[in-house]
């Protein structure tokens, strides 16, 4: 999975794992999930040096985590299809004595995820902690992290952006979804993020600005340029400017899709417009 | 009354100490004893008494500023690659402040963190109600699969501090800012879960937990001057709770007094209480605080006004016996 051609074959599957996950179950959270299935792709199949058995302690390779937890769609579909657990488990999806809870969890030790995430805001805190340790154990490899832009609301991320820069976390990148929208409406609507590159840099972090989230040589190219920007005594976030709902026409451009399932004639126009590539689970 | 007691086995008080201070010197300890213990501070180094392992161990503990929430987000992620994080600050900051943050990144995600919590209730004095956490153990009894540890004295706190690190699991550790009696041994082996009985009784069981347990050693000997024979447990573990020793101890005495400086709801008392109705109902009396806020005050002088003392002890024991 090296061309952009295949790894676009693999996005268009995810895709449709997302509609189908979420349309099932008729819950869960398709429109930021869609956002962010170019930034998963490229993130699990080109980018992250993991162990093909997965280990909680995850020593010696890089580490992953979900702070906007309800994204799960996507985050099980790509793990899944990273040969983490059989895919067909996606048909498990919010169900009872399912391991793919609606929010992310180790509790039912699903291979993949290292902590539980749900409640807004508290990823940051954890790839800090990750992060720390490996420097303590001398493990070079890095830390990675995703956040919503809404998300930032939360007031511990700001502690904990105050903590990475001021202790010279430099093994961290986390990426923003910066999609503009949350739940109740735009994020300017809901609350105005001001000027998020000049608050992390304020704060003292090294930022880097994307605005084609949903194209795949971009996410590529600023991964690998946030990489080679570790390692020099500043935290790394990308602003990853995404589309919500990306990739199903009638759910892009709005925060209506955040948190609502497809109807069965709604899931076909999405599957209409993302045919299958990789086989259905 | 002199004279009418039994021979009881007596504590010695070998000096005044602070119970943070035995966690201070635990932690030291593992500093020393296990190269994968860290800790972090939320800016209360020196009450915390942790001044010791940050000297010794610079590399290892973590200075994380006045932010509680990250603080616990951090101690979660530093658990993935095999750290074991001790965190530490007021007993207030530690639980309810942070409390969401506990819940998902250390209790549901099963991370093996020791929150040591300083300041602990009332004693914690002059400050008052905005730092006096009586509310904890509740809130911390309540998280599945958390372990809560209310330990006595500074050899107590010592030997617990040391043993959670061996204990998988996450971890409340609750103990407090005033001198208090030191009376357990020194060197003692700390077993999770494990009551352990330090009068024998026949008239009545006094359930002690945290600077409770030597006021109810104290209330033990007046009782025993007023011909009433007390049993006294010391529960330094509130979660797991020795179910079996205070079943077996109230068959034998008919009634039970639980001690705390805890509000009455949510406390030790009432996971005696739900533990004496399941498997042996027997009357019971709470020493604890009655849902109520504390306030500025020197920690005798707060203990005696909201009735936490050997004085009330007796009270209510004495009280329990007529009901049995």
């Amino acid at each position: 999975m090296s061309t952009s051609s295949n790894l676009q074959d693999f996005v268009t599957q995810v895709r449709r794992d997302i509609l189908r996950q979420v349309h099932k179950v008729n819950s869960g959270h398709p429109g930021g999930s869609l956002g962010c299935a170019e930034f998963f792709s490229v993130l699990f199949k080109e980018v992250l040096e993991t162990k093909d058995e997965f280990n909680m302690n995850g020593e010696d390779e890089d580490l992953f985590f979900l702070s906007n937890g309800h994204i799960s769609p996507v985050y099980y579909s790509v793990l899944a299809r990273s040969g983490y657990f059989p895919f067909e488990e996606l048909n498990t999806f919010r169900h009872i004595n399912s391991r793919l809870q609606g929010h992310p969890t180790t509790h039912e030790g699903l291979p993949g995820v290292r902590i539980a995430s749900g409640s807004l805001g508290q990823g940051m805190s954890v790839a800090i902690g990750a992060a720390l340790t490996k420097k303590l154990n001398k493990d070079k490899h890095l830390v990675y992290s995703l956040h919503g832009d809404g998300e930032l609301q939360e007031g511990q991320n700001w502690e904990a952006i105050m903590y990475a820069s001021g202790k010279k976390v430099d093994n961290l990148i986390a990426t923003v979804d910066y999609n503009g929208q949350q739940i109740d409406g735009s994020t300017d609507d809901v609350l105005p993020m001001g000027d998020l590159k000049a608050k992390f840099e304020a704060f003292g972090w090294l930022v880097l600005e994307e605005d084609k989230g949903n194209d795949i040589d971009a996410v590529r190219n600023i991964l690998k340029e946030a990489k080679s920007k570790t390692g020099q005594g500043q935290p790394v976030v990308i602003l990853l400017k995404t589309v919500m709902g990306n990739g199903v026409d009638f759910m892009m451009h709005t925060h209506a899709w955040h948190g609502k399932a497809p109807n069965d004639e709604q899931l076909e126009i999405g599957l209409n417009q993302n045919p299958e590539t990789l086989g259905d689970y | 009354m002199k004279g009418l007691g039994r021979p009881m086995k007596t504590y010695e008080n070998t000096g005044n100490i602070d119970t943070r201070s035995g966690f201070g010197a635990g932690l030291e300890e593992l500093g020393n004893s296990n190269p994968d213990v860290v800790a972090l501070c939320a800016d209360l180094t020196g009450s915390l008494k942790m001044d010791a392992f940050k000297n010794q161990h610079p590399d290892r503990f973590f200075q994380i500023g006045i932010a509680e929430a990250n603080m616990m987000g951090i101690a979660a992620g530093m658990t993935i690659g095999g750290k074991i994080p001790f965190t530490g600050t007021f007993a207030n900051f530690s639980t309810g402040r942070v409390y969401d943050q506990i819940r998902q990144s250390i209790a549901y995600s099963g991370k093996n963190v020791k929150i040591c919590a300083s300041h602990a209730g009332l004693t914690l004095g002059e400050d008052g109600a905005t730092h006096q956490i009586l509310e904890d153990l509740g809130l911390m009894k309540m998280l599945p699969g958390m372990t809560v540890i209310n330990t006595c004295d500074f050899n107590q706190t010592k030997a617990a501090t040391i043993a959670i690190a061996d204990h998988d699991g996450p971890v409340y550790l609750r103990f407090g800012r005033p001198k208090v009696a030191n009376f357990t041994p020194e060197n003692q082996s700390f077993e999770i879960g494990k009551a352990v009985k330090l009068q024998e009784g026949k008239d009545v069981t006094i359930v002690a937990t945290g600077h409770l347990v030597w006021e109810a050693l104290e209330a033990a000997k007046t009782l025993n001057e007023k011909g009433i024979s007390a049993e006294v447990i010391n529960i330094h573990t509130i979660k797991p709770l020795d179910e079996e020793a205070i079943v077996t101890s109230a068959k034998k005495t008919g009634c039970m007094v639980t001690a705390e400086e805890h509000n009455f709801l949510g406390g030790l008392g009432e996971s005696v209480a739900r533990t004496l109705a399941q498997h042996h109902p027997t009357p019971q009396e709470f020493v604890a605080t009655q849902d109520t806020f504390g306030e500025s005050g020197t920690p005798a002088q707060l203990m005696e006004k909201y009735g936490l003392n050997s004085a009330a002890i007796v009270e209510k024991a004495e009280k329990v016996i007529g009901r049995k």
